[in-house]
């Protein structure tokens, strides 16, 4: 998959959370959590909707490292093959 | 002959109006069915019935706005038969007083959902079901008309516009609601508040091995732990699980046996419900998660049932995700006491002479001077703390 197909993963996955969000004012490179208020339930309902959409296991050990959708997306694309 | 009333479903709870009788007459009701799904200030409620019984009457129509305590339906107890003249049926009641019907559209709350999903005016669609109520056909039908039809924007846009007014008012709906409520605690609750710092470096060491375990579909938060360690206290406290009753001259503290945590849960709209995990004290750690995670997922869709709404005995609310580093909040009477927790985060911890970093939570209590005392509550916490330094005892 390419970067911009996981983002849209991302993004639809996140809508299915928080379906107010509005996905074009999102900024990439800002911790995600805060900008759309999510709560640790919504987090874990994220991620646990990418690993059901993409097949990828998400250690807990791996949270801290996902900040930002950009992070998020960098770490998927590692994990689904991408160099 | 059994009078089926309008519950109260929280104490901020004055009125109601009925979306959808789940039952018809002819129909045995049993304990814990849903009869009824009304809506509330807060969300659409599945009320169950706590009786059994044949329905005989159907007195409430759909749409219609009610007090709390209005006779909403009439049931026959087993082997009771009708009594000569009453005839069974929908809205035949003589013997009891109604509140005057408001105009509104019958309409489903599948229907209603998704007509706000979709942008739909429902005043726009004609309804099919019974007595012209909307179903969600008719708003799927609606939706896929408003889709392909080449509508100029200012017109597509005051569907979305009204829905839009219609979220509005209902927030503040809400709003109102809770400002009552509130108002109400502060004027009449004399609360008290203690705090404690609780190190959680044994509970999320744990937390963590135990989550290494498991899928991620059945990993723990570190919120499950914090509510059953709160229900596990709760046992040596009885005096903050419960209810200040108070009817004419007569008050006083109605202690409950079960444990049922009401779990703040903020909606994204706006405004918060705190449902019950009933009997938490006694449920393992999956357990707790599975029906944290089910009741958080149920309010924000709005389909709790009226047992959640009505029976929490005591209220915990964690504001640590939004960053607080403690809450102090306001008790939801009639209930006694409130329990918050502020952000989980790594501080300075001074222990036996030496200092190091561990993650710490700062527990509070609010709780209702007229039944317990801060020594008491101070000894809470401390007993909370305790229970936390044991996670493997919490998993039980």
């Amino acid at each position: 998959m390419t970067d911009a197909e996981i983002r849209a993963v991302a993004l639809a996955t996140l809508l299915s959370i928080a379906p107010e969000v509005e996905t074009d004012e999102l900024r990439g490179d800002r911790p995600l959590r805060s900008q759309v208020d999510l709560d640790s339930m919504d987090w874990l309902n994220f991620l646990l909707g990418l690993h059901e959409k993409l097949k990828v296991d998400i250690p807990e050990a791996d949270y801290a490292r996902l900040i930002a959708l950009d992070d998020v997306v960098g770490y998927l694309h590692k994990k689904l093959g991408g160099t | 002959m059994i009078e089926f009333k309008l519950p109260s479903l929280g104490s901020d709870m004055d009125e109601g109006t009925l979306l959808e009788w789940k039952v018809g007459v002819g129909d045995t009701v049993k304990k814990g069915q849903v009869v009824a799904i009304v809506d509330t200030t807060k969300a659409a409620v599945d009320v169950e019935s706590w009786q059994e019984g044949t329905v005989h009457q159907l007195i409430a129509e759909v749409g219609q706005k009610m007090p709390v305590g209005t006779v909403m339906a009439l049931l026959l107890e087993s082997g009771e038969k009708p009594a000569p003249g009453s005839a069974p049926g929908v809205g035949a009641g003589e013997t009891v007083i109604m509140a005057a019907p408001v105009p509104r559209r019958m309409v489903s709350p599948a229907a209603r959902k998704h007509a706000e999903e979709e942008g739909v005016d429902l005043d726009s669609i004609t309804g099919t079901g019974p007595r012209g109520a909307v179903t969600l056909q008719d708003v799927e039908a609606a939706a896929a008309a408003l889709k392909q039809r080449p509508a100029p924007r200012a017109v597509s846009a005051e569907p979305a516009a009204k829905v839009a007014d219609k979220a509005a008012e209902k927030l503040a709906d809400m709003r109102k609601t809770i400002a009552a409520a509130m108002s109400r605690s502060k004027r009449e609750i004399p609360h008290y508040y203690v705090a404690e710092d609780i190190p959680l470096a044994r509970a999320l060491a744990w937390l963590q091995a135990a989550n290494a375990q498991r899928s991620m579909a059945e990993r723990l938060l570190p919120a499950a732990l914090l509510l059953k360690a709160v229900a596990l206290a709760l046992r040596r406290f009885p005096e903050l699980n419960g209810y200040w009753r108070q009817e004419n001259d007569n008050a006083g503290f109605v202690p409950v046996a079960a444990i049922n945590l009401g779990v703040a849960i903020s909606l994204r709209q706006g405004g918060l419900i705190a449902p019950a995990l009933l009997h938490a004290d006694g449920k393992p750690l999956t357990l707790l998660m599975q029906e944290l995670t089910d009741l958080v997922k149920r309010t924000r869709a709005g389909s709790l049932k009226s047992s959640e709404m009505n029976e929490a005995t005591i209220t915990v609310t964690n504001l640590g995700d939004q960053g607080s580093q403690a809450v102090f909040g306001v008790i939801t009477p009639p209930q006694v006491a409130l329990v918050g927790f502020g952000r989980i985060a790594e501080r300075p911890w001074a222990e036996n002479g030496g200092l190091k970093v561990l993650p710490v939570v700062t527990a509070s209590l609010s709780a209702d001077h007229r039944v317990s005392d801060g020594h008491r509550g101070a000894l809470f916490l401390l007993e909370l703390n305790d229970l936390l330094q044991r996670p493997e005892e919490l998993d039980q």
